[in-house]
């Protein structure tokens, strides 16, 4: 057996106290597709960093063609073969695709745009991207974006690549294309490895599977002998349930009247257009669409972020006054709050919406409700014990009350931003990305969560990335395509193909039917 | 073309050449996503260090050499201005700290080295001269700068005038259309992405920044050594040039091309109330010159504004301005 890659008793800690990896050795093959699966925090994407340069492993061995080499830098890296697509995209966003891939290149040779260009077209054909090389990077989609990634990595005529979580933001048409571009490589005899926590996806595209918990390296299995649990098993752990509780709906009441939302940005075209729907309590909606079709707008004009234009109307009944409608639009934020619309956004960066990545979770508690101390004094009591129910609700991992919220990994984030609304009790729950990024387990303590706040009698509005989840979870699905309603499935009789579709293709006629 | 026309430009073009060192030393700097807020006392000390030198040597011998005063001067203008820009560096890239606070106190600390060792050069007087290194510096170029108001208009200034428009043309060549220019904008626009590539960010703001500073610096020297008649004396307005420096480099959108007419229509709105009366037949009152100074700052808030209304990213400052990076940093 050839190995592109092992690696031997590798440790990363970052400070004194968080063990990144601890003692993991293992083995990326030659022409294989390599997923790396794990938990939120479990040190995939450190590992991977090191062998792409960006971090440098405290202790340990990396040996490429059975070489034994240092990695300190990506250009060190790139010499070796080995190129990494990262999650967050690291490209510049004033440069054209073309010069984004001739950033960095080595500087022995001429600088000339125009071969870039050529041998950047060649490797577009060869694995049929499609990649306009003059546009600006901040004028493409995300799927652009990865693309270019890809192509910027290729081009440095890597034989190990790897993407970190390639197919979180990106639909299931996109993610199939993505799929046979990876293939088309493995064809080429390069090795690719798939950093991810989806696990349907694991067993699609990989030949084996390797796998990491809380920073140590549990075993890689080849994918045809696994299947979902025993993955899970692993990751975790521990056995998990996989399948998504939904209750059924029961005792509707009407909480929500939304007709014709409509947002305009700043160059003035409606990001959100015409948008009407009902929102009842003890259901779920699901809102489905391709990131940046209105879903954020949305959730912020109904919770009064937004400027709305003229004949949009968001009609609120409250509890016991299910008779008065409350209009929305036009009241502050605080005031919808108030009355119990809540919305927790957890953006891409998980910190940007929220929460303050400096404050423990004891301040982030007192953001909403500073307003209540006496006179001008702070009230510390309530925030404090609210935070400590969080915490221990929802299994918080955090050495402190007050450590700075950004010191705890991804998951625990999310955590606090979420258990904050549901700990206001709220008649209205808007959620969007609620598990970004979060591992398998933490993922369904939020969705059982949501669960019960529906049994409650709470009308939840969710906001997801994954379809799966969406039509396991919800009880209706409203598909935002190009900023308006493209139709609301009923979520239990629905396919993914059908939401997939729904997210891509405008229909004509632009009616919802039901 | 009407002589008091002539004789604005004739004082704007000078002027102009100040700031405009300043701005593009400024520009480099920026775009490797350090703000420098220290030019005014990086231009302290190139002024300082070059008039220092070319002081010193016109005193020790009985007929300085013309070129060594020159060369003197510039090496030792460059030098105390890079000196200012390593410990910028220094501070800012290797220690990370903060770019807003470090740049105010290099302004102080240029500003209060050249006030400290101007007393030891003054010794006693009220201003002290370099008249062969101004005589130099100077020098039109003969014949051209002779013929008629053209002649005054393109010509007639020291070499250092047409330095400055030459640096302003290389700045822009490198930057846009060389492999070291592409990085350079990397590093300043995103150094996460310049660092993922393989492009040694700190060597990249270091060099820039030093360069920069180098550039700012010859700045100070042509205000002391042709500007100001090559006469040291308390020098104060250098601090106000270096502001103007800054605020050119907004104005210019981060483009060295920009810098050019900027630079110069500056010069004119600065010297504009000196003009009124002759051009416009608007009397000036004494106490509203400080006023019309000021325009030069108005004419850079509108531009901020005009520039953020529309949003263009290509107009924007390089996005990780002022932004110390760290690989690890999690």
């Amino acid at each position: 057996m050839e190995y592109a890659v092992q690696l031997r008793h590798i440790t990363k800690t970052f400070g004194a106290q968080v063990i990144a990896n601890n003692d993991v050795s293992m083995d990326i093959r030659k022409g294989e597709i390599l997923a790396v699966l794990g938990e939120n925090g479990s040190g995939k994407t450190t590992l991977m960093n090191m062998i792409a340069g960006i971090y440098f492993p405290d202790s340990g061995e990396i040996i490429v063609d059975g070489q034994q080499v240092e990695i300190a830098s990506p250009k060190d890296a790139f010499a070796l073969g080995i190129g990494m697509v990262h999650q967050h995209f690291k490209l510049v966003d004033v440069f054209t695709a073309l010069e984004n891939i001739a950033l960095g290149l080595d500087s022995d040779q001429k600088f000339d745009l125009k071969q870039v260009r050529a041998k950047a077209e060649k490797i577009c054909q060869r694995y049929g991207f499609e990649l306009d090389l003059d546009q600006k990077v901040y004028e493409m989609s995300v799927s652009q974006k990865q693309t270019l990634e890809i192509v910027k990595v290729l081009y440095r005529d890597v034989n190990i690549l790897i993407l970190d979580e390639p197919t979180a933001v990106l639909t299931p048409q996109e993610t199939e294309k993505l799929f046979d571009v990876i293939r088309n490589m493995k064809k080429d005899d390069k090795s690719v490895v798939i950093i991810t926590h989806k696990l349907h996806e694991v067993l699609e595209i990989s030949d084996r599977v390797a796998i990491l918990r809380k920073g140590e390296y549990i075993d890689t299995v080849e994918t045809k002998d696994a299947t979902e649990s025993s993955l899970t098993e692993m990751m975790v752990g521990k056995k998990v349930e996989l399948d998504i509780r939904r209750s059924e709906r029961k005792d509707l009441v009407k909480r929500l009247e939304v007709r014709h939302l409509t947002v305009k940005n700043i160059e003035g075209r409606a990001v959100l257009d015409d948008a009407s729907f009902d929102l009842y309590g003890g259901e779920i909606l699901g809102v489905a669409g391709i990131s940046g079709n209105g879903q954020k707008e949305l959730l912020e004009a109904i919770a009064g972020l937004q400027k709305t234009e003229e004949n949009s109307s968001v009609k609120f009944y409250e509890k016991g006054k299910e008779e008065t409608a409350v209009e929305l639009i036009g009241r502050t934020t605080k005031q919808i709050r108030d009355i119990g619309v809540h919305m927790a956004f957890v953006p891409e960066d998980r910190l940007g919406m929220g929460l303050v990545g400096s404050m423990g979770m004891t301040g982030n508690m007192m953001l909403k409700t500073f307003h209540n101390g006496r006179g001008i004094n702070l009230d510390f009591k309530n925030p404090r014990q609210k935070a400590e129910t969080v915490k221990e609700e929802l299994e918080v991992l955090t050495p402190s009350l007050n450590t700075p919220v950004s010191r705890l990994s991804g998951g625990n984030v999310q955590k606090v931003l979420v258990g904050r609304e549901i700990s206001e009790e709220p008649t209205v729950l808007m959620m969007a990305y609620a598990v970004r990024g979060l591992d398998i387990n933490t993922s369904y303590t939020i969705y059982n969560l949501l669960d019960d706040e529906k049994k409650k009698g709470v009308a939840v509005l969710y906001v997801g990335e994954d379809l799966d989840v969406l039509i396991d979870m919800c009880d209706r699905i409203l598909v935002l395509c190009d900023g308006k309603v493209n139709g609301i499935v009923e979520a239990r009789d629905t396919t993914k193909e059908e939401v997939g579709l729904l997210m891509t293709n405008l229909r004509e006629d632009g009616e919802r039917d039901e | 073309m009407s002589s008091v026309l002539v004789a604005w430009i004739l004082r704007a073009i000078p002027f102009g050449t100040i700031i405009m060192f300043g701005a593009l030393g400024e520009i480099l700097t920026e775009k490797s996503g350090n703000l420098n807020l220290g030019v005014p006392g990086i231009m302290y000390l190139g002024g300082f260090g070059g008039f220092a030198s070319a002081y010193l040597y016109e005193k020790s011998t009985e007929n300085p050499n013309a070129a060594v005063c020159v060369l003197l001067a510039l090496f030792f203008a460059i030098l105390a201005s890079v000196i200012g820009g390593l410990i910028y560096s220094f501070l800012t890239v290797t220690l990370r700290a903060n770019q807003n606070v470090t740049g105010l106190a290099l302004t102080t600390f240029g500003m209060g080295v050249a006030n400290f060792f101007g007393v030891y050069l003054l010794n006693g007087a009220s201003y002290t001269a370099a008249p062969v290194t101004y005589a130099t510096f100077s020098k039109k170029i003969p014949h051209l700068s002779s013929m008629g108001w053209a002649g005054k208009v393109f010509f007639g200034y020291g070499i250092l005038v047409y330095v400055a428009i030459a640096a302003a043309i290389i700045l822009h060549y490198v930057m846009y259309h060389t492999r070291v220019g592409l990085n350079l904008r990397a590093v300043g626009e995103n150094p996460a992405t310049a660092d993922a590539a393989g492009i040694n960010v700190n060597k990249y703001k270091y060099l820039a920044t030093c360069i920069g500073a180098g550039i700012s610096g010859i700045g100070g020297l042509y205000y002391v050594l042709d500007y100001n008649q090559g006469i040291w004396a308390t020098t104060d307005q250098i601090e106000a040039l270096g502001w103007l420096a800054l605020a050119l480099v907004i104005f210019t959108t981060w483009k060295p091309l920009n810098a050019i007419w900027g630079a110069y229509l500056f010069g004119m709105l600065y010297w504009l109330y000196q003009f009124m009366p002759g051009l416009m037949g608007i009397n000036v009152p004494g106490y509203i010159t400080d006023l019309i100074q000021m325009v030069p700052y108005v004419v850079t808030m509108i531009v901020l504004i005009v520039v953020s209304f529309r949003k263009k990213k290509e107009n924007q400052p390089p996005a990780s301005l002022g932004l110390s990076y760290f690989r690890e940093e999690r």
